[in-house]
């Protein structure tokens, strides 16, 4: 889903992947589509299946060691609306041996 | 001149799962000579890794990690290759006014009955039972089970059972009848049902629980870990955390036949491993339970013990092991039984140490030492 320049057309989203989730991605950037994390997380399991159930839940909760950051703001909320061209951080987030 | 081919020899394999992956241990025929392979999954946290019996092909493994959610890897060439479940145990979404259940990890895994090949049921953190019926790609939930309202008041929370949150585990196929299942909550206690996990009925009676709290109520009972005696299916053996136990179907009272434990070692403990051909010999392995429950070996000196007799007598079986100053212990799923003859026998250790025993438990060597603590021993004929 690149555009004539190369570059990701306005809609998608970069999105960079932490190490425990890149044997899905295979790659520590990727690209998905949606216009509220709920929509890029489904994006994403499209492309790499599996991947969303590793960070939410069955109930639609985002997993406690996992944190998403856009424009330097944590997302607690699936349903929050996301700006075309965003990048979305996907962090791990855990302590201890 | 042409060689001719040895036919391969081809021991059992362990499956050793730990806190940070998994390794397999592979034995000659003889059982003397182990290679260990591995680790795979390095860091993931790995509960439960079962060869299918019915095909010796299908591996199923448990597995979460520290950041991501609970799921099931599959292999079909023993690790070398691994896929990942199209859809992992996971609850139905909560209806309004409904807790809502998240599987935290799946905990234990068990292939179904021979006459349905591909079927699997796995129990899970907090207490779930789930199946698939196409070799662990897709698992539902057991509605009849998960849904009951008997057992929705058993299920724990965060404070309840193991400090890794209660489990559903022990999970028995009846090898004379599909239909017939038995599993252990901890907390909840031993259910089973005859229709297929539709409907379930408790399995409590005779067994004891921590003192002062009420007997009749299932939620107060921890059985640690129940098996189906394969030489005789009516023979049921537990151990609880409050003794050893057996029980002959049809009778449904448990009988305490850890009271003829040493009294300096008590019979508590997590592993119940059962011969498989004679219904009268069973394994244990005692922790410390008094005080403030230390959960090591007792005095620092692990021993299995063995009854050849349905429980009336106990044996001591320490030969190989350390003798003093060794605080390992087993956790449920880390000791078991090959079909050798005579038995081998297996277990795992908090302290990473995998030891066997290749006489039913007259004398043990160490196999494999400085592993991630672990959590399950399984094994396992690969087929040729």
């Amino acid at each position: 889903m690149t555009g004539a320049a190369g570059r990701p057309p306005l809609e998608a989203m970069r999105v960079h992947v932490p190490t425990p989730l890149r044997s899905y991605t295979g790659a520590s950037e990727v690209e998905a589509e949606g216009a509220t994390l709920a929509a890029v997380l489904a994006d994403l399991d499209r492309r790499y299946p599996g991947l969303r159930f590793r960070v939410v839940d069955e109930q639609d909760r985002l997993r406690p060691h996992v944190r998403f950051f856009v424009d330097g703001e944590q997302l607690f909320d699936l349903g929050r609306p996301l700006r075309p061209g965003a990048e979305l951080f996907v962090v791990q987030a855990l302590s201890g041996g | 001149m042409a060689a001719r081919k040895r036919k391969p020899t081809r021991g059992p394999t362990l499956f050793v799962a730990t806190r940070k992956g998994l390794w397999l241990l592979h034995g000659d025929a003889a059982r003397r000579r182990w290679r260990l392979d591995g680790p795979h999954f390095l860091g993931h946290v790995l509960t439960h890794v079962v060869l299918d019996p019915r095909d010796g092909r299908t591996l199923l493994a448990a597995a979460k990690t520290g950041h991501l959610g609970p799921t099931v890897f599959r292999s079909t060439d023993l690790g070398e290759t691994w896929k990942e479940a199209a859809r992992p145990p996971a609850f139905r979404k909560a209806r309004p006014g409904e807790a809502a259940r998240a599987v935290d990890h799946t905990f234990w895994l068990t292939p179904g009955h021979p006459d349905r090949p591909g079927s699997w049921y796995a129990g899970t953190s907090p207490q779930g039972l789930f199946h698939s019926g196409d070799g662990g790609v897709t698992w539902e939930p057991v509605a009849g089970f998960n849904d009951a309202p008997e057992i929705l008041p058993l299920l724990g929370g965060p404070q309840d059972g193991t400090p890794d949150g209660p489990k559903l585990h022990s999970v028995n196929v009846d090898p004379r009848d599909p239909d017939h299942l038995l599993l252990g909550m901890s907390s909840g206690g031993v259910h089973e049902s005859v229709d297929g996990g539709r409907t379930w009925a408790r399995l409590i009676d005779g067994m004891e629980v921590v003192e002062g709290f009420d007997v009749r109520d299932a939620g107060f009972h921890d059985p640690h870990c129940v098996r189906l005696s394969p030489a005789d299916p009516d023979r049921l053996w537990q151990q609880n955390h409050c003794g050893i136990y057996r029980l002959d179907r049809p009778a449904t009272t448990w009988e305490r036949v850890g009271r003829a434990m040493p009294a300096a070692v008590g019979d508590v403990g997590f592993p119940m491993v059962v011969h498989p051909r004679d219904a009268d010999v069973a394994w244990v392995f005692p922790m410390d339970g008094t005080t403030v429950w230390p959960r090591t070996s007792p005095g620092g000196k692990p021993a299995a013990y063995l009854t050849r007799d349905g429980g009336r007598r106990w044996r001591r079986l320490a030969n190989g092991f350390p003798r003093g100053q060794a605080w390992w212990t087993v956790k449920r799923q880390a000791m078991t039984a090959d079909a050798g003859a005579p038995v081998g026998l297996y277990l795992g250790t908090t302290g990473g140490e995998v030891w066997a025993s290749r006489d039913e438990g007259a004398r043990w060597g160490c196999l494999a030492r400085h592993l991630p603590e672990i959590y399950a021993v399984e094994a396992g004929v690969p087929a040729r």
